[in-house]
């Protein structure tokens, strides 16, 4: 994906020399782990993975192993591998690299009040107000959370048609526009969010069940459900 | 009293390989935009402190936005800017937007470039752009620090609109 990332500081020490290295370095972080992880880089490890070479190294190690565990965390809604009919399954894990990556390259401003957005996803330290947009009206909020110390991730196949697919069928998924899923980490945020839009309305039970994440999901027809501790903002 | 300031860069990652961002692909992904086909990104007019150069002005228009993490000039309350965001790369093409910003505040988004190489670009812009543009002005007004969204447009967009803030040093 074409992927702006923001990164905001605030606090007195915000245009400080100290500051600026860790941005300097969050960016760099996020670089490297591009060249490592697009599918859209001939050099790629995942383009590598893809033409059947033998790929190591602890990074591709540890985000194989994160794919594993988001398949059998959301009872396979969740699947970096792409089947399709006749062909060998195509290894894309940009939807759990994306949120992954920001939060790796976050850990450079500990100590600094921040929020890295990446598309409209986010990792925060310090108390943020985050507006969620309307997936049927991106000229308006659906609502406004106040997060602090969390992730906020959004899934959803706004304005592009249905993109996620149910990894169980192969169909786009249907019933929800979007949902978006706040909780400690953004990697896993982010893979919640993507799963539960594959798995349509009845995910918000899962989703209820999942410790330390709260969810907004919007339906098709543009109503809301949401797991009790959703922390909208006054 | 509370001190607040933004430092803001953007950079393109995992970009997209599509057949409709034409012969010079995909801006080599990091770097938040090589202004390739579109206007130099940077401040167009207004004067906020010592920055009233563009960066990336004149010949070629390859000079990226400033170095991540460069803290620096403001844009004071009286200042009337007007701020060309860096191009972004988005699923179906280039994306590029100017931002008003008077006394501080945003007061108009218009889009310098958007994707139009086919049908299906045509479609998605003539419904996703114009709702954008009120789209972050509604995000102003309504007291919040950022936007959790999933569309691959907005994410252009936004993020253009955040690189022309970025050039402003603009503190929200």
């Amino acid at each position: 994906m074409g992927l702006p990332v923001s990164v905001h500081v605030r606090g007195p020490h915000a245009d400080s020399t100290g500051v600026g290295d860790a941005v300097a370095a969050v960016f760099a972080e996020l670089r490297m782990i591009d060249a490592l992880f697009s599918p859209y880089r001939p050099d790629s490890r995942v383009s590598a993975l893809n033409r059947g070479e033998r790929v190591t190294g602890p990074l591709v190690e540890t985000v194989l192993e994160l794919c594993e565990q988001a398949r059998d965390r959301t009872g396979g809604y969740f699947d970096a591998y792409l089947r399709r009919a006749a062909s060998r399954p195509a290894f894309d894990p940009s939807g759990l690299v994306k949120g992954w990556a920001v939060e790796r390259a976050a850990a450079h401003l500990r100590g600094i009040d921040h929020y890295v957005s990446a598309g409209g996803d986010l990792v925060t330290r310090g108390s943020w107000r985050i507006g969620v947009e309307d997936p049927a009206q991106p000229d308006r909020l659906l609502t406004v959370l106040e997060v602090t110390d969390h992730a906020v991730a959004t899934s959803g196949g706004a304005h592009r048609g249905a993109h996620i697919l149910d990894p169980h069928t192969g169909a786009p998924a249907r019933g929800l526009r979007s949902v978006t899923v706040t909780g400690p980490s953004l990697t896993w945020a982010d893979v919640y969010a993507t799963a539960a839009v594959a798995r349509g309305p009845e995910a918000v039970r899962w989703l209820d069940g999942l410790p330390g994440y709260e969810a907004l999901l919007v339906r098709d027809d543009g109503t809301l459900l949401a797991t009790p501790g959703w922390p909208a903002a006054g | 009293m509370w001190l607040v300031a933004t430092v803001a860069v953007v950079v393109l990652l995992f970009s997209y390989r599509t057949s409709t961002m034409g012969p010079a692909g995909p801006a080599s992904a990091a770097e938040g935009g090589t202004a390739e086909g579109g206007t130099a990104p940077g401040i167009v007019s207004g004067s906020p402190g010592a920055a009233a150069d563009p960066p990336g002005s004149g010949a070629g228009d390859t000079a990226p936005p400033t170095a991540p993490g460069t803290p620096g000039n403001t844009a004071k309350a009286g200042t009337d800017l007007v701020v060309n965001g860096t191009v972004v790369q988005t699923r179906w093409g280039p994306v590029q937007v100017q931002v008003h910003i008077i006394s501080g505040r945003i007061t108009d988004v218009t889009a310098l470039q958007v994707p139009n190489g086919n049908r299906r670009d045509i479609e998605i812009n003539s419904f996703a752009v114009p709702h954008l543009r009120s789209e972050v002005l509604t995000a102003q007004s309504a007291d919040i620090d950022v936007v959790s969204g999933a569309t691959v447009t907005s994410e252009g967009y936004l993020g253009s609109l955040q690189a022309a803030l970025d050039s402003a040093h603009f503190k929200g």
